[in-house]
């Protein structure tokens, strides 16, 4: 059993590279790996004994539990560094129009010529139909089924990059599990967490979920074009978002219509722009 | 449920750390910011322990607050919630520290004889 997800077995998650068709399991934690960011991590020495219990023997342990993704995170937020590539982390609900909004995203990117390689990173707790619509736009991705683990791991990530590649110098979207908890806690060595709200989801999802909406840099208000159809005030949501993250900015869109997809783009350019060289 | 992942992890550093000698009590540190439900944690670790060294064993389980200051009249506040408000009603709080600690502080292992 793993360490970091408990994943055992068959149930490790199943990477599939959607160009190729090629599949293969993720031994997870545990992979000798060629850019060496998913290396196992060594364990801490036991704790110290204690004299005070006659019957019993206290361990101070003093261990992270998030410690082992943690280490691995880091160890890709350097190798991205190195390679000059911006990682996103796409967070949402189910059927918040991330998909739509990404396979939008890299029509646009795609379009605009090859000065920006992008490449995905596709996570799914079942399903390949997400993948199919983003491997239909020809940008190179790796999908992770994570089977019943509701979140990436960076060790997931971090095989995912291995059979990846992905460019130096390119944009890597990383789209998460859909759900707003625990993608908050599990730390994939991103550059930059983005959260994606829909307008028929209702105003208070900040509130419900104040860890993500914390982590995330950037929320993007989707669905704008059926605001007139739904109860939905959008300085509502927008204060209750920065009530819980008052630094976190904020796109306005339509995935489906284009409408204020422009300021999202400016943002990912800025953020290209703000890399070190 | 990342409360699953967690105590999968506990339950596989403990299990290592004992070595096989039974476990009767393990303390976690969890702070109240960290977006971990201490009752999820505790529902899972009975189903997880079973038949490991920690069956039985006592999750006990400390909650640790955070720490804000209100901006309007300058009390310091603890945190329960990222929701909070400050006894004054201001909303208006510097950035919360601390709270977010998922640890396992130590363990009790019943002693060979
Ligand atoms: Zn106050």
């Amino acid at each position: 059993m793993c360490t970091t997800c408990g994943c055992s077995g068959g149930a490790r998650p199943l990477l599939t590279n959607t160009a190729t068709g090629k599949t293969s399991r993720l031994e997870v934690a545990h992979i000798e790996a060629p850019i060496g960011v998913a290396q196992r991590v060594p364990r801490p020495r036991a704790g110290v004994r204690s004299t005070a219990a006659p019957t019993a023997d206290l361990q101070h342990l003093e261990r992270d539990l998030l410690a082992h993704n943690n280490t691995i995170a880091a160890r890709i937020r350097d190798w991205l560094r190195a390679r000059n590539i911006l990682a996103l982390n796409l967070v949402s609900s189910p059927g918040a129009g991330k998909t739509t909004l990404l396979e939008r995203t890299l029509r646009h990117l795609r379009d605009l010529g090859d000065s920006t390689a992008v490449s995905v990173v596709e996570g799914d707790q079942e399903t390949r139909f997400d993948a199919e619509r983003i491997r239909a736009t020809g940008c190179p991705s790796v999908q992770v089924n994570t089977g019943t683990g509701c979140h990436l791991e960076a060790s997931m990530l971090a095989g995912a990059l291995e059979e990846l590649m992905p460019a130096p110098g390119s944009l890597l979207m990383i789209e998460n599990v859909g759900n707003l908890v625990c993608p908050a806690l599990f730390d994939l060595g991103e550059h930059a967490k983005v959260a994606i709200l829909s307008v028929t989801e209702g105003e208070d999802k900040p509130l419900k979920y104040p860890h993500m909406f914390r982590a995330a840099s950037l929320m993007i208000l989707n669905k704008i074009d059926l605001l007139p159809y739904v109860d939905f005030d959008v300085e509502t949501c927008l204060g209750f978002a920065r009530r819980v993250n008052p630094d976190i900015a904020v796109v306005q869109v339509s995935a489906r219509t284009g409408a204020g997809l422009p300021d999202w783009y400016a943002w990912l350019q800025a953020q290209q722009s703000a890399l070190p060289a | 449920m990342h409360e699953l992942s967690l105590v999968r992890s506990i339950v596989q550093t403990c299990s290592e750390y004992a070595g096989g000698a039974p476990v009767r009590r393990i303390t976690l540190e969890v702070g109240a910011l960290s977006c971990v439900m201490a009752e999820a944690l505790q529902f899972c670790f009975a189903a997880v322990s079973d038949g490991t060294p920690l069956a039985g064993a006592e999750l006990e389980i400390l909650r640790r607050p955070g720490y804000s200051r209100c901006r309007d009249c300058g009390a310091d506040i603890e945190l329960q919630s990222l929701l909070d408000v400050c006894a004054c009603g201001s909303a208006n709080m510097s950035p919360p520290q601390g709270g977010d600690q998922l640890r396992i502080q130590s363990m009790e292992i019943e002693e060979a004889l």
